[in-house]
């Protein structure tokens, strides 16, 4: 049995306070760290091997590693809490049941990088969790964790939440970084890239949650021993969130490079009753679904893009018999439509016609050449924007094809559903 | 006019950023607060105590979909219809709401108490099927929690 880590205090009564982080050993990793030299810990981290969680699965210290070592210049980390892929809910727990351990990773990875002040930008939607992290930036203020000469030393540092409003796009950088400087939440064009011109001008740092909830074990536990779970290129303990038709859909920590048959059927507890297998998206909406046959594939980044998908978020969301993949990729596709911020035109015109177009495939009015002309509408998104938002939609809606063409087919030739009978 | 409260908590915003325009997000929550909704005269008063062109408010407002631009019930009822809790037949919890409240999506009950919403992914896949009533989640839903969540409110 794999021992857990980041959600090791998750079922600690008021796991969520201080004292009960202290005597789990919180804030120990933020000692030590503070007496490395900055450029020994992102060496640590870059040793450990972790990769960024959020989904793009870069380097976390090589990241770290871009940011320009004069130290004159103000730095600025930012934490992206804006968990908002479908059927990621990874980051909402460490948020709002093990604050402190977000707060932690977040004081060593600026002391790395030499930020004085940091935000956590999180969803709108997670007051709760807002809340639960005001309180433990409070309280780490009393312990002079943050604040003037943390911890008798000459770091400073301060640590706000921002909060959004409803809009998945903030969950790209550079987009969020527009957003807490108080505007439309538009990406920006890369480069020049966050780590040389990121929150208001200045050098920034952007990591996801659970990647900055890794800082403080690395520290505490050595690099050697994060290197040493799961595949050698993509090592650490990992988040895996399961929805759908599951006995038991939730959070699991496992192993980096789990195989997706143990984690759908040992851990979530297979198949509810009487529901087949269809489908499984391996790490969110933008990544495209896989099959049964897919089921040995371990969940790591290598192994998954390997595949032609991704790990993203980890998100696992398992698709029964009964559900239709034109409905399925419909759900998605409004998802992306809406959530398109209205920048980029390929993706802004582009996905409001795929849209129009699989309404009226789903709706039993599909016209032959449909799937042609969807396909050619992926061709005129992809890779022409300035953020993934269209390609994550491109990728999907491709993932679907691949998988289930026939059943695209079956609706625009029999003007119903091939699973649903007379839908 | 907004409330004397309500302009100090503005003012404590802006200590929190290096620039007045990133504190328009969180000051269109305090106006949200005030009034139950956006209203122009609101994001006129933040750009007054801001000293920013209201323009700039107006922009951000209009972008986000938290920030409601129209009244709605002293309850927004949001549930979610994405993929995972579509898998678990959200669109089901719709329909319940809907019939008890006696109302469509996007309408507001007439005693202004309920507004229903559907929205995309809250974060809450593995407990699907799930809403969101103004901050608050409920989880794991089925026709005889949704039923006691709504009576509770009545």
């Amino acid at each position: 049995m794999f021992e857990p880590v980041i959600l090791k205090n998750i079922n600690i009564p008021d796991s969520f306070k201080l004292s009960a982080y202290i005597n789990s050993g919180g804030y120990q990793a933020l000692k030590k760290a503070l007496e490395m030299t900055p450029d020994a810990l992102i060496q640590m981290v870059k040793d450990s091997g972790l990769r960024g969680r959020g989904g793009a699965g870069f380097s976390t210290g090589l990241k770290w590693s871009f940011i320009p070592k004069d130290a004159t210049l103000q730095k600025y980390l930012c934490c992206n809490a804006d968990e908002g892929e479908p059927g990621t809910f990874k980051d909402r727990a460490i948020i709002e049941y093990d604050p402190h351990q977000l707060v932690e990773g977040m004081i060593i990875a600026s002391y790395a990088i030499g930020a004085d002040t940091s935000y956590i930008y999180i969803r709108g939607e997670f007051a709760f969790g807002a809340d639960r992290l005001e309180a433990a930036i409070k309280e780490a203020y009393q312990k002079n964790y943050l604040g003037k000469n943390i911890l008798g030393t000459k770091f400073n540092h301060d640590m706000y939440v921002h909060r959004g409003a409803g809009a998945y796009i903030c969950g790209e950088e550079t987009a969020l970084l527009e957003s807490i400087e108080g505007r439309r939440a538009l990406p920006r064009i890369k480069p020049p890239f966050p780590a040389h011109v990121g929150l208001f001008g200045k050098p920034t740092v952007i990591n996801n949650v659970e990647t900055l909830a890794c800082i403080p074990h690395i520290i505490n536990k050595g690099a050697s021993w994060f290197a040493s779970i799961g595949p050698a290129k993509s090592p650490g303990p990992k988040l895996f969130g399961i929805s759908g038709s599951v006995n038991k859909p939730g959070l699991y920590e496992l192993p980096m490079g789990t195989p997706l048959r143990e984690i759908i059927y040992t851990h979530a507890g297979g198949m509810k009753p009487g529901k087949k297998l269809k489908a499984v998206v391996p790490g969110g909406v933008s990544a495209p679904m896989l099959t049964e046959n897919d089921l040995d594939t371990p969940m790591d980044f290598d192994s998954l893009a390997a595949k032609g998908t991704m790990l993203g978020s980890g998100a696992v969301v398992v698709i029964d018999d009964s559900m239709c993949i034109v409905k399925a990729a419909l759900i998605t596709h409004e998802f992306f439509h809406h959530e398109s911020c209205g920048k980029c035109t390929p993706c802004r015109e582009g996905l409001d016609w795929i849209v129009k177009v699989m309404r009226r495939i789903e709706h039993g009015q599909g016209k032959e050449g449909d799937i042609e002309l969807l396909q050619k509408l992926c061709v005129d998104i992809f890779g022409r924007t300035f953020c993934p938002l269209g390609d994550g939609a491109v990728m999907a809606l491709r993932g679907a094809f691949n998988n289930f063409r026939e059943e695209f087919e079956y609706h625009i030739k029999n003007k119903r559903c091939m699973v649903n009978g007379n839908r | 006019m907004l409330s004397e409260a309500a302009v100090n908590e503005i003012k404590d915003i802006r200590k929190r950023y290096a620039t007045a325009r990133s504190c328009i997000m969180p000051c269109l929550y305090v106006v949200q607060k005030e009034y139950g909704y956006i209203t122009e005269d609101g994001m006129r008063e933040i750009a007054k105590i801001l000293g920013v062109k209201p323009v700039l408010v107006f922009e951000v407002s209009t972008f986000y979909t938290m920030y409601n631009k129209k009244p709605v019930g002293r309850y927004h009822v949001q549930v979610c219809t994405n993929i995972s809790c579509s898998i678990m037949d959200g669109e089901h919890i719709v329909d319940v709401i809907s019939r008890k409240l006696g109302v469509k999506v996007k309408e507001t009950t007439p005693d202004k108490k309920f507004t229903l919403s559907t929205v995309e992914c809250l974060g809450s896949c593995g407990t699907a099927p799930m809403m969101q009533i103004n901050d608050k989640y409920y989880e794991n839903l089925n026709d005889t929690k949704v039923e006691e969540i709504l009576n509770s409110l009545r």
